[in-house]
């Protein structure tokens, strides 16, 4: 059969070389993706990681929109240098509810995965509006306008209706609600309740005080409050560093 | 184009493709030079070698985990195993770092502040140890010097100390956090009140105030209407179980009475604080993020830092 066989006849029949192109392709994307969907340690099971709240969500719609992530990454690499400056390596578990996720290669700024509970949040305010003031080599843009803009919340519900869809558990109904306070405990289910968004986002934004003015709720609130919980829910001390390799 | 090049040879022995274009404008189907195509073979040569030595095809629910392996000694003496991985491979590293590192931890660990910074050795792996670990974590907020920023984010290289300026103290600033307060008086107070007010606080560390707002305002400051000796001290010294500044010294950090240029600006600043109290000045607490040596380490690296009591 191959005695026969020249590539000419390939090169030459426009179909033939488009059905072989496409079928050498899929074996890449078979290989590489398709398991990653049956392995079942792709996403470890560790305790801790829940949706954000509407205030912390809204604040990370605000990260995607300034495209912090084109400077920031949120993936810290197991490597010793990574894990020195930014903290514990980033798991697959951490990022499951972000849609999209926010890795990168792409480090002009440092790793944000772990910046939660780093620096106050006085610090990310005075940071966030002028960058240099802070940390006089940075190359930072000012983000003086989030504080003067007041955070639009009208359409709150829609987005987290829209991120439920995509799989991330908030609940719609009572029987959700149910089942998140199994699975999260009724403090963090409360927060998850898509009727109530509204009224949890002002009330978290009012305890916490993000911005330092209880005023009113600005895009700062929602900034600083979704910055302040970046890597903070997984509790490492409780977990062997050993049980995490043999997921890899 | 074959009138511009009439020197050039007809190529004679190649094949072409078959194509002929403005009459004598052809192909040509040269083979793949030799080296290419060995290279090429090379490289899947080179991947079935890698596909055995590391972790390669995904097989069921699993995968193949390649032949390579991890070995080190973890932290309780047991020899641990692992096929190749970055994870395991991080946890070799980390391992040979604290090992590598530990005679000068065990001794940052046992031995009492004083005589850290005392011993020649010890105090020069604080200084290049401690200063890495205070650019990440501590440098944002307090500057890559530790000078601090008025306004903000008090020095460290003064000896001046809200929360105490001892080797415990802080230790426990750094391993539990602060958050400083004072309660706004704008409401409690009048205007003439806080002008009064600030005139004295100013006047205190030998600024150039009214005299007999001074006067008035060291009545308001030990009376119960403003109660400013709560937590100043009756001495306007301040405490440093609650963190409240020492009013009688030139240290600023929340109004920048240094910086500004004439008294009027200064004492507005001062009103401003008063006024307007403070929420702010929160410390985060470290002991979760740091582990205990380090923690140390950087309570004799600022210590050192030259304000140290």
């Amino acid at each position: 059969m191959f005695k026969n066989f020249k590539h000419e006849k390939i090169e030459t029949n426009a179909g033939l070389l488009l059905v072989l192109t496409m079928l050498a392709v899929s074996i890449g994307g078979l290989v590489e993706i398709a398991p990653l969907f049956f392995l079942k340690d792709t996403t470890e099971n560790v305790d801790g990681v829940r949706p954000y709240t509407p205030l912390e969500s809204r604040g990370r719609d605000i990260y995607i929109r300034e495209g912090c992530y084109t400077c920031h990454s949120q993936m810290i690499r197991p490597f010793r240098d990574e894990q020195l400056r930014y903290g514990h390596y980033s798991l697959a578990a951490e990022s499951k509810y972000d849609h999209p996720f926010q890795w990168g290669s792409k480090r002009t700024g440092p790793d944000l995965a772990r910046v939660g509970g780093k620096y106050s949040n006085e610090w990310h305010v005075q940071h966030l509006i002028k960058p240099k003031s802070m940390v006089p080599e940075s190359v930072m843009p000012n983000y003086q306008w989030l504080q003067e803009n007041k955070l639009d919340v009208s359409d709150i519900g829609g987005r987290l209706r829209a991120l439920r869809m995509t799989g991330v558990p908030y609940s719609a109904n009572d029987e959700e609600y149910q089942r998140n306070v199994k699975q999260f405990g009724e403090a963090v289910a409360k927060t998850l309740h898509i009727p109530d968004a509204l009224e949890s986002l002002v009330a978290q934004a009012q305890s916490g005080n993000f911005d330092g003015d209880r005023s009113s709720v600005s895009e700062m609130d929602a900034v600083v409050a979704y910055l302040q919980v970046l890597g903070t829910m997984v509790d490492f001390s409780k977990i062997k560093p050993e049980d995490l390799v043999k997921f890899r | 184009m074959a009138d511009n090049n009439p020197g050039q040879a007809q190529p004679k022995g190649v094949q072409t493709t078959g194509h002929v274009w403005d009459g004598d404008l052809q192909e040509l189907n040269n083979p793949l030079p030799v080296w290419w195509t060995y290279t090429f073979y090379a490289t899947m040569v080179f991947a079935l070698v890698y596909w055995i030595v590391y972790p390669s095809w995904p097989i069921g629910k699993g995968f193949l985990p390649g032949m390579n392996a991890i070995t080190y000694v973890n932290a309780d003496g047991v020899e641990e195993s692992w096929h190749w991985n970055t994870r395991a491979k991080l946890l070799k590293e980390s391992q040979e770092a604290v090992i590598a590192q530990k005679p000068y931890y065990d001794k940052v660990a046992s031995l009492p502040y004083d005589q850290i910074s005392k011993d020649p050795e010890l105090s020069s792996f604080v200084v290049s140890a401690g200063k890495a670990v205070f650019s990440d974590n501590c440098a944002a907020c307090h500057q890559a010097g530790g000078q601090g920023k008025v306004g903000f984010f008090p020095n460290l290289t003064d000896d001046d100390w809200l929360y105490g300026g001892s080797y415990e103290k802080i230790n426990e600033t750094l391993t539990k956090g602060r958050r400083g307060y004072m309660p706004p008086f704008a409401e409690a107070l009048d205007q003439t009140q806080i002008d009064a007010l600030a005139n004295y606080v100013y006047s205190l560390s030998g600024g150039n105030a009214d005299q007999a707002k001074v006067a008035k305002g060291k009545n308001l400051f030990h009376s119960d209407t403003a109660a400013c000796f709560y937590c100043h001290g009756d001495d306007a010294k301040g405490r440093q179980d609650i963190g409240s500044a020492n009013l009688t010294d030139k240290v600023w950090l929340w109004a920048d009475v240094p910086g500004l240029a004439d008294d009027s600006a200064k004492i507005n600043a001062i009103k401003t604080v008063i006024a307007g109290g403070l929420n702010k000045g929160v410390m985060p607490a470290w002991e979760g993020r740091l582990n205990a040596e380090q923690i140390k380490l950087l309570t004799v690296y600022v210590h050192e830092l030259g304000g140290g009591k």
